[in-house]
């Protein structure tokens, strides 16, 4: 009975946070004068159904909002991975002067929030002539000590004899990083991978502050640039739809990552 | 480390620990010198910066003591987005975790539909907040959106979710909820997970074989210490919104949605008033620091239950 009861709780909270999305979908889905109409979700319409979906790829260069976040986010993915795996390596594995000294930086580090270096940093990048650049969009992340604390703890476990015989081997302790750790600690890059990809795709308040062009913009900071503009008074089909598109890859991600990312976010990312 | 003299180590084939130093150090160095140059640099510049009258773009600029603290706590615009934000972190944060408890004790207590559940409940933590906080602006459209046609067909008045100043701060509290409840769903069923089934028994064999007892007896005790980490990261996050106050309300109407991040935004990166900006800055950093050090503090017991 009361197994029942949770039952019938959960399935309406369900209903719930799901009714964002389901509305979201419908309304890209139904021309503009069907919201008048009354009745709670739109009756959707397949010729509406094309000219916002086309409104939202061609009027507003959505495309280009997406390509933009993908080669942003890979990059800062890709570069976060090699700045931080090697110095978790070391942290995690070899003694050198000044380990305890970077270990509680990194600890120190995970508490600032982008927010407080932001302007200090957008001076320098104005003055450096990198506003409205990828370089802009990238540089502030590259460097994760969330990266460098999680690779850290899985490296530290790794057995030393193993170091030792790959050393015997002829590894470079560089060769050791990428050949032996990174591999090993799969699950931790997986679940790394994923929130840093979510965090970035979705990031609002640093596109907002070095972005102005339009070519430029990551899909959050265009989406909000179109629904400020007048295209999308009266045109909320259109909007949804740039709003299905915007989600649609890390939802669809989701679905196949959920184990990493449930991981990832259960160790601690903020 | 090791109590092995180096010496009896052939040297050709173990590396000494000069080797592994000079190694450890160059493999640390871009790491070491990113974070200072990109995160430890410019925050000690803003803290700098909190005592100086700098307004960008002006090529000279002095020292100015406290001015812009005392400036920042005598200012209406941010004493109001302070109390905003404290009165939004307090509607969002007891609730989302409440809310996270009892959804994540509810899906652990389901068999096939557990998975699904999950999936569902943490589905806002993926998706572009952006995007999500457009789509409930329509729904919460003062004459056709879902929320307003349902509040009429039962019979109630429509409301202006978003533009009237007594709702707007409580809207932006509802989509925050609806945000950081998944995620505490999830912290709540990963601690969930490491606790003893033979505890359940035990309990049971002492009588307390229905749900709510065994809750109290059983799981509520051993969830603590994740209790107290998921208060933490829900502090910070709620503090931390921008988003839905970005691109929703611009923190109107009449600053009834103002919130600290926001008014940080727009002080330095709209009027460009860094002095007062750097100051919100440090606040801003103070506070989260704070519960980031109860966070790390908390982090070792943390582990286990993960």
């Amino acid at each position: 009975m009361s197994r029942a009861l949770g039952t019938a709780v959960l399935l309406l909270a369900a209903v719930l946070v799901l009714l964002p999305f389901v509305y979201m979908i419908a309304v890209s889905l139904a021309p503009a004068g069907a919201l008048w109409s009354g009745s709670l979700l739109p009756r959707p319409g397949l010729a509406a159904a094309r000219d916002n979906y086309a409104f939202a790829l061609t009027q507003v260069p959505l495309l280009r909002y997406m390509a933009n976040g993908a080669f942003v986010c890979g990059m800062i993915l890709l570069l976060q991975v090699l700045i931080a795996a090697p110095a978790g390596y070391a942290l995690a594995k070899l003694p050198f002067r000044g380990r305890g000294v970077l270990f509680g930086a990194v600890i120190l580090a995970l508490m600032i929030p982008i927010q407080v270096p932001a302007i200090p940093l957008y001076v320098g990048l104005a003055y450096a002539g990198l506003l409205n650049t990828y370089t802009a969009l990238i540089l502030p992340f590259v460097i994760s000590a969330f990266a460098i604390f999680l690779f850290r703890q899985f490296f530290a476990s790794y057995p030393d004899e193993v170091l030792d015989a790959a050393r015997l081997d002829g590894f470079s302790e560089l060769a050791i990083v990428w050949r032996l750790m990174l591999p090993a600690a799969w699950p931790a890059v997986a679940a790394f991978a994923t929130i840093s990809v979510i965090a970035h795709w979705n990031d609002l308040y640093w596109p907002l502050v070095v972005i102005t062009d339009t070519d430029m913009m990551t899909p959050p900071l265009g989406l909000a640039a179109f629904r400020s503009s007048g295209e999308s008074t009266g045109n909320p089909g259109a909007l949804m739809a740039g709003g299905v598109m915007v989600t649609a890859p890390l939802v669809i991600g989701f679905a196949f990552f959920q184990r990493h990312l449930i991981r990832g976010l259960g160790i601690g990312a903020t | 480390m090791t109590a092995v003299p180096d010496t009896a180590a052939p040297a050709a084939t173990a590396p000494d620990r000069g080797d592994t130093g000079r190694a450890g150090a160059l493999l640390a160095g871009p790491a070491a010198f990113l974070l200072a140059a990109l995160l430890f640099l410019p925050s000690s510049g803003v803290l700098l910066l909190s005592l100086t009258d700098y307004r960008f773009g002006m090529p000279d600029f002095g020292f100015a003591g406290l001015a812009n603290y005392r400036a920042m706590l005598g200012d209406a615009r941010v004493v109001n987005a302070l109390g905003n934000t404290f009165l939004y972190v307090g509607v969002v944060t007891p609730l989302s975790i409440v809310l996270g408890l009892i959804l994540a004790v509810l899906i652990e207590a389901q068999g096939r539909l557990r998975g699904l559940l999950r999936g569902v409940f943490f589905l806002p933590v993926t998706a572009t907040l952006v995007a999500m906080a457009t789509a409930w602006e329509v729904m919460l459209h003062p004459s056709f959106g879902l929320v307003n046609t349902a509040l009429a067909a039962l019979g109630f008045d429509k409301q202006r979710f978003l533009t009237d100043p007594d709702i707007a701060l409580w809207s932006l509290a509802a989509i925050g909820v609806w945000k950081l409840m998944g995620y505490n769903v999830l912290l709540f069923i990963a601690g969930m997970s490491q606790i003893p089934r033979d505890l359940y028994e035990a309990a049971a064999i002492d009588g307390a074989d229905g749900g709510w007892r065994r809750f109290t007896l059983v799981t509520w005790p051993l969830l603590g210490p994740v209790t107290l980490f998921v208060t933490t990261i829900t502090l910070i996050r709620a503090f931390s919104e921008f988003e839905t106050v970005a691109v929703l309300t611009n923190g109107g109407p009449n600053g009834a949605t103002d919130m600290m991040l926001f008014t940080l935004y727009e002080e330095a990166f709209r009027y460009f008033d860094i002095g007062l900006a750097a100051a919100i800055a440090v606040a801003f950093l103070g506070f989260v620091a704070a519960l980031s050090i109860l966070k790390v503090r908390l982090f070792d017991r943390r582990v286990h239950y993960v």
